[in-house]
C-alpha cells in the first residue's frame, strides 16, 4: 500500500476501530489515547510527503493507480503535486490538535466524537489526493456524513437547523457537479482529472460546466451570496468542528477551483472572470462590514473567514483580468503572484482561523457563552491566553510577520496589475479586518474586568497552552519564512498557469 | 398441427417452486403453532432448491411452451435476487409474526405463491402468461395484506389494494387486448415484429401501450397510480410491507422490460415520453410528500415512489445502458428497502410497533450498532457515495447524459436533494435526539445478524460495485 493510501485509510480504519471499542468508562479512556496515537501517526507519516517530495517537478508524485469500477472506467487513482500536498499536511497537522482540544471537553459519547474526526481526516486527505474525478467526488460527498453528525450531535442549541442547512447546501452544490462530471466522462471516456484537463470542450459547454462546478465550490468556499450556511454551522458546531470546517473544509472549495473549474473550463473562466472577481470583492468588502457588527465571537470569525476566502478566489480569477489588460510586460509574474498568494492564503487561513476558533473554544469551555458582551478584561484573569489571542487576532488582521500578511499582500499586488480599483477594494480588508478583529479583542480581552464570571476565570491549562503555542509558532514561521511552502508550490503553479492560459476552443 | 409436448426443462425453477409449495402446504397441516419454525425451514429449503434449479438452467435464451415462456440471463438474475430477497424477508418476519400471534403457515405459503407469480411474470413471453403471473402474485399479496384478520386497518388496506389492483389489472388487460387485436398475436416477439411494420406509432398502438403502461406503473407505484402505496404500506403488518416493498419491484421491472422492450420495441418510442412523465411526477411527489410524513412506513412508501422515478428515468432512455441502470437500481433498491424495513421490524417489540418516526429517537443511545446500520441504509438512499445507492443513481444519470438528456439528469438530482431532507430527519432522530425509551432492543439473534449483513451489504456493494454491475450488464446484453 502506498503512502497516500496509508494516509487515507489509517485514520478511517482507526476511527472504525474506536467506534467498535465504544465508550469505555473509567479514567483510562483508551479511546482518546488511541485517537491521538492514530492522528499523530498519520501526521508523522504525512511528513514523508514533505521530505520525499520532489521540488523540481510539476508531475504528480506518490502516484497509485488501479482500476476500481470498470463499468465507468473509475479508477482508484491517487497522486499529489505542490498544490495538494500543503493542504494534506494542513489536514494531518490540525487533526491531532482537534483531538487534543476535545480531550476533556467532550463528555457525550467521546468515542464517537474522536472516531468521527479520524474518519473525516481520512476522507479529507482523500479529497486532496484523488486524481480520479469520481473518486474525488466519493470522498467529497462521504465527508458530509461525519461532519453532519459532528455538528448535529455535539453542537449547540440550534444544531439541528445548522447541520441540516450545512448538509443540504453542500449536497445541492455537489449534485450539479456530479452531473457535470458525468457529462465530462461521456465526452472523454475517462474520469482521470489529468485527462479532463486535456479535453477540448466548446465554449457553451464550458460555461455550463463552469457554472455546475461553481455552484459546488462556491457553496464550499463559501462565496457571497451562498455563504449563509457557514455562520450558522460555525456557531453551532463544537470547537473541533469549527476548526476543521474553517481550516480544511473551506479550502476544498478553493482547491476545487484550481483543480477542476479553471483547468477544465479555462475559456469559461476567462469570460466569467469579471463576475467571479466581483463576487470575491463583495465577499471581501461587504462581508467585512457584516463581521464588524457581530455580537457573537464565533459568528464574527465565521464572517471573517468568508472575507478571507474572498481573497483566495480573487487571487485565482485575477489571472484573466491581468492577462486581458496587461499593464506591463511582466504580466505572467503577476499571474503567478496571484495564484501563489491565494494558495498561501489558504494554508495561512487554515492555521489562523483554526487557532481563533480554538481560542473561542477555550473561553467557551469556561463561560459557556460566545457573546462578546459577556466578556471584558479577560487578560486580567488569563494573561497567557490573552497574549496568544491577541497574537492570533493580529495575524487574522494581516499583520506583517505573520502568515496572514503574506497571502493577502501577494494577492493585492497581483490585483494592482489588473486594475487599481480591484487592488484598492481588496486592500480595504487590511482596514476592515483590523477593525472587526481588534475591536472584538478590545471588548473581550482588554478593558476592566466586566463581571464576576470573568474574574473567576483561570488561565489556560497545559493542554490548551500546548495547542495554541504550536499554532502560534507555525503562524509566525510561515509569515517570516514562507519559502519552503512557496518552493513546493512553484513548479505546479507554473505548470497550472501555462495550462490555463491556452484556450481549449 | 398435432399437440407437441413442450420442453419442461427451462421451466424447472417454477416446477421446483410449485412442488415445494405443495410439500409445505401438506407438511404445515401437521405442524402445531409451536413448531412453525419448521415451516419456515421448509420454505427456505424450497427457495434454496428453486435457486439451484434457476442456476442449473442452460445459458442463452430459450423459448418454450409455444413461445409463451422464456428462460434467459435476465430471468435468471431477477429470479435469483427475488429468491434471495424473499428468503431474507421470511427470516425477518418470523419473530415479528410470532410475537403477534400471527405465525401461521399460510404466511409462508402466500409468500411462496406470490414468488411463483413473480417467477411467471419474469419469464413471461406472451401477454397471457404475463397476466397469469401478475394475477397469481397480486392475489397472494392481497391476502397477505389482509393476513391480520383482527386489524381493521389491515382490512382497509387490503380492500384498497384489491380494488385498485383489480382496476389496474383490468386496464392492463384491456391494453393487451388492443395490442392483440392489432397484431393478431399474444407472443411478445411476434407482436414486436408486426409493430415494427407500417403500423408503428398509430394512435391505436399508442392507446394499447398507454393502457399496458398503466398496469406497469401501478405495480411499481409510479405517480399518478401510486395512491395505494402509502395506505397499503402503513396498513399492512410490517412483515407484509417488507414483502410488498421489495421483491415485487423486481417482477414489475421484468413486466416493464418484457412488455415495453421485447413486445413493443424500442424503435418506436411511443412509450418513452409517457415514462418520462411518470418518472418526473414520481420523483416530485415521492420526494416532496415524504417530507410531511410522521409514520416511518408511510415515509418509506413515498421514498419508494421517489426511487421508482429514478428507475423509470433509466428505463425511459430506451438504451441498453438505461435498461441496465434501471435493473441495477431495482435490485439495489430492494436490498436497501429490505434493510430499512428490517430495522423497523427489529425495533418493533412484543406489543409495540415502531411505526412512528419518533420511535427512532435516540436509537444511537440504545444501540449504536443498529443506529449505524440504519445510517448506512439512509445515506445510501440519499445517494451519498461510496454506498451502493449512489452507484445506482450514477448509472441512471450516465444513461441520461449519454443520450443528451442532461436537463432531466439535473432535475433528477435536484429532487434527490429534496429527498435528502427526510432521510436526514431519520438520522437526526437517531443521533441528535434523546431517547424516550432507553430499554435495549429485544430482537432475536437471527434478525440482528441479518439486519447487520443487510446494512453492511449496502456499504460493500458500493465499495465493490463491479460484480453487481457486471451481473446487470450480462443480464441485458
Amino acid at each position: 500500500m502506498g503512502l497516500l493510501s496509508t494516509l487515507i485509510w489509517l485514520p478511517v480504519l482507526g476511527g472504525l476501530l474506536i467506534l467498535a471499542l465504544g465508550d469505555r468508562a473509567g479514567a483510562a479512556r483508551p479511546d482518546r489515547w488511541l485517537a491521538l496515537a492514530i492522528s499523530l501517526a498519520t501526521f508523522g507519516l504525512s511528513l514523508l510527503l514533505y521530505t520525499e517530495f520532489n521540488f523540481a517537478t510539476a508531475q504528480m508524485q506518490f502516484v497509485e493507480r488501479m482500476p476500481w469500477i470498470s463499468a465507468f472506467n473509475i479508477e482508484y487513482y491517487l497522486g499529489v503535486d505542490g498544490i495538494s500536498t500543503p493542504l494534506i499536511l494542513l489536514s494531518t497537522f490540525l487533526t491531532p490538535m482537534i483531538i487534543i482540544a476535545g480531550w476533556e471537553v467532550i463528555k457525550k459519547r467521546p468515542a464517537q466524537y474522536f472516531a468521527a474526526f479520524l474518519i473525516l481526516e481520512g476522507l479529507m486527505i482523500g479529497v486532496f489526493a484523488a486524481l480520479d474525478a469520481m473518486l474525488f467526488y466519493v470522498f467529497w460527498e462521504a465527508m458530509l456524513i461525519p461532519m453532519f453528525l459532528i455538528i448535529g450531535i455535539w453542537g449547540g442549541e440550534r444544531r439541528v437547523y445548522a447541520t441540516l442547512k450545512f448538509f443540504l447546501y453542500t449536497f445541492l452544490g455537489s449534485v450539479l457537479m456530479l452531473v457535470a462530471l458525468v457529462y465530462l466522462y461521456m465526452q472523454s471516456g475517462s474520469f482521470s482529472i489529468l485527462d479532463l484537463h486535456q479535453l477540448r470542450i466548446g465554449s457553451t459547454e464550458q460555461i455550463y460546466i463552469f457554472i455546475a462546478f461553481l455552484i459546488a465550490f462556491a457553496v464550499k468556499v463559501p462565496m457571497w451570496p451562498v455563504h449563509t450556511w457557514l455562520p450558522d454551522a460555525h456557531v453551532e458546531a463544537p470547537t473541533g468542528g469549527s476548526v476543521v470546517l474553517a481550516a480544511v473544509l473551506l479550502k476544498m472549495g478553493g482547491y476545487g477551483f484550481i483543480r477542476f473549474s479553471m483547468p477544465i473550463a479555462p475559456d469559461a473562466s476567462a469570460s466569467l472572470a469579471g463576475f467571479m472577481i466581483a463576487l470575491s470583492l463583495i465577499a471581501v468588502v461587504y462581508i467585512g462590514f457584516v463581521a464588524l457588527v457581530q455580537q457573537d465571537m464565533k459568528k464574527l470569525i465565521a464572517y471573517s473567514s468568508i472575507a478571507h476566502m474572498g481573497f483566495v478566489t480573487l487571487g485565482f480569477f485575477i489571472v484573466w483580468a491581468i492577462l486581458s489588460n496587461p499593464v506591463n510586460s511582466d504580466a505572467l509574474a503577476g499571474v503567478s503572484m496571484g495564484i501563489t498568494g491565494s494558495m498561501v492564503q489558504m494554508i495561512s487561513h487554515g492555521l489562523i482561523s483554526g487557532a481563533m476558533f480554538l481560542c473561542v473554544g477555550v473561553l467557551y469551555d469556561r463561560m459557556h457563552s460566545r457573546q462578546i458582551a459577556d466578556y471584558g478584561g479577560v487578560i486580567n484573569a488569563m494573561p497567557k491566553f490573552g497574549a496568544l489571542f491577541v497574537f492570533f487576532a493580529m495575524a487574522n488582521a494581516g499583520l506583517p510577520g505573520t502568515s496572514g500578511f503574506v497571502g493577502e499582500f501577494l494577492v493585492i499586488l497581483a490585483s494592482y496589475q489588473a486594475n487599481f480599483w480591484y487592488a484598492f477594494l481588496a486592500a480595504t480588508t487590511l482596514i476592515l479586518g483590523a477593525a472587526y478583529t481588534l475591536w472584538m479583542i478590545k471588548r473581550v480581552v482588554f478593558g476592566d474586568i466586566a463581571n464576576d464570571n470573568v474574574k473567576a476565570l483561570h488561565d489556560m491549562n497545559r493542554r490548551e497552552s500546548l495547542l495554541l503555542v504550536i499554532l502560534a509558532v507555525s503562524v509566525l514561521a510561515l509569515g517570516l519564512y514562507p519559502a519552503p511552502l512557496v518552493e513546493m508550490m512553484q513548479p505546479s503553479i507554473d505548470n497550472f498557469i501555462s495550462h490555463v492560459i491556452q484556450s481549449k476552443l | 398441427m398435432g399437440f407437441v409436448i413442450p420442453e419442461f426443462g427451462p421451466a424447472m425453477a417454477e416446477i421446483a417452486l410449485a412442488t415445494g409449495i405443495c410439500v409445505v402446504l401438506l407438511a404445515d397441516l401437521f405442524i402445531s403453532d409451536k413448531h412453525r419454525g419448521f415451516t419456515l425451514l421448509l420454505a427456505l429449503i424450497t427457495l434454496v432448491l428453486t435457486g439451484v434449479a434457476v442456476t442449473g438452467g442452460a445459458g442463452g435464451s430459450i423459448l418454450t411452451f409455444s413461445g409463451s415462456y422464456i428462460a434467459d440471463p435476465l430471468s435468471q438474475v431477477l429470479k435469483l435476487f427475488t429468491l434471495l430477497i424473499v428468503a431474507v424477508v421470511f427470516v425477518y418476519s418470523h419473530s415479528y409474526l410470532r410475537d403477534r400471534g400471527l405465525l401461521k403457515g399460510e404466511y409462508y405459503l402466500l409468500g411462496l405463491f406470490a414468488t411463483l407469480g413473480m417467477f411467471v411474470m419474469i419469464s413471461a413471453h406472451s401477454l397471457i402468461t404475463m397476466y397469469l403471473g401478475l394475477e397469481l402474485m397480486s392475489l397472494a399479496l392481497y391476502a397477505m395484506v389482509a393476513f391480520d384478520r383482527e386489524s381493521p386497518v389491515a382490512a382497509e388496506a387490503a380492500m384498497k389494494y384489491f380494488i385498485l389492483g383489480a382496476i389496474a389489472s383490468g386496464v392492463a388487460l384491456y391494453g393487451m387486448s388492443i395490442i392483440y387485436g392489432l397484431t393478431g398475436s399474444l407472443q411478445l416477439n411476434e407482436i414486436a415484429a408486426v409493430l415494427r411494420g407500417p403500423d408503428a406509432g398509430t394512435p391505436a398502438v399508442m392507446l394499447g401501450t398507454a393502457f399496458v403502461l398503466i398496469g406497469v406503473a401501478f405495480k411499481f407505484g409510479a405517480v399518478p397510480f401510486h395512491n395505494w402505496v402509502p395506505d397499503v404500506y402503513q396498513g399492512a403488518a410490517t412483515s407484509t410491507t417488507l414483502f410488498i416493498g421489495t421483491a415485487p419491484k423486481l417482477a414489475a421491472f421484468a413486466m416493464m422490460f418484457r412488455l415495453l422492450e421485447t413486445g413493443l420495441g424500442a424503435e418506436d418510442f411511443a412509450w418513452e415520453p409517457m415514462l418520462v412523465v411518470l418518472a418526473v411526477l414520481s420523483l416530485a411527489v415521492g420526494n416532496v410528500v415524504a417530507i410531511a410524513q410522521t409514520n416511518i412506513k408511510r415515509m418509506l412508501a413515498y421514498s419508494t415512489i421517489g426511487h421508482v422515478g429514478f428507475i423509470l428515468l433509466g428505463f425511459s432512455t430506451g438504451t441498453v445502458e438505461g435498461y441496465q441502470a434501471a435493473l441495477f437500481y431495482t435490485i439495489v433498491y430492494s436490498i436497501m428497502a429490505a434493510g430499512a424495513f428490517g430495522i423497523v421490524i427489529l425495533m418493533s417489540q412484543r406489543g409495540f410497533e415502531a411505526e412512528e418516526l419518533s420511535d427512532f429517537k435516540g436509537l444511537n443511545q440504545r444501540s449504536p450498532w443498529f443506529a449505524g446500520m440504519m445510517l448506512l441504509v439512509m445515506v445510501s438512499m440519499i445517494g451519498i457515495p461510496p454506498f451502493v445507492g449512489f452507484f445506482a443513481k450514477l448509472n441512471v444519470l450516465a444513461a441520461l447524459v449519454d443520450i443528451n438528456r442532461t436537463l432531466l439528469a439535473v432535475l433528477a438530482v435536484l429532487f434527490s436533494v429534496i429527498g435528502a431532507f427526510y432521510y436526514l430527519r431519520v438520522i437526526r432522530l437517531m443521533y441528535f435526539d434523546e431517547a424516550e425509551d432507553t430499554s435495549p432492543l429485544q430482537a432475536g439473534f437471527d434478525v440482528r445478524v441479518l439486519v447487520s449483513m443487510n446494512g453492511l451489504a449496502v456499504l460493500l456493494l458500493g465499495l465493490f460495485a463491479n460484480p453487481l454491475l457486471a451481473i446487470c450488464a450480462a443480464a441485458i446484453g
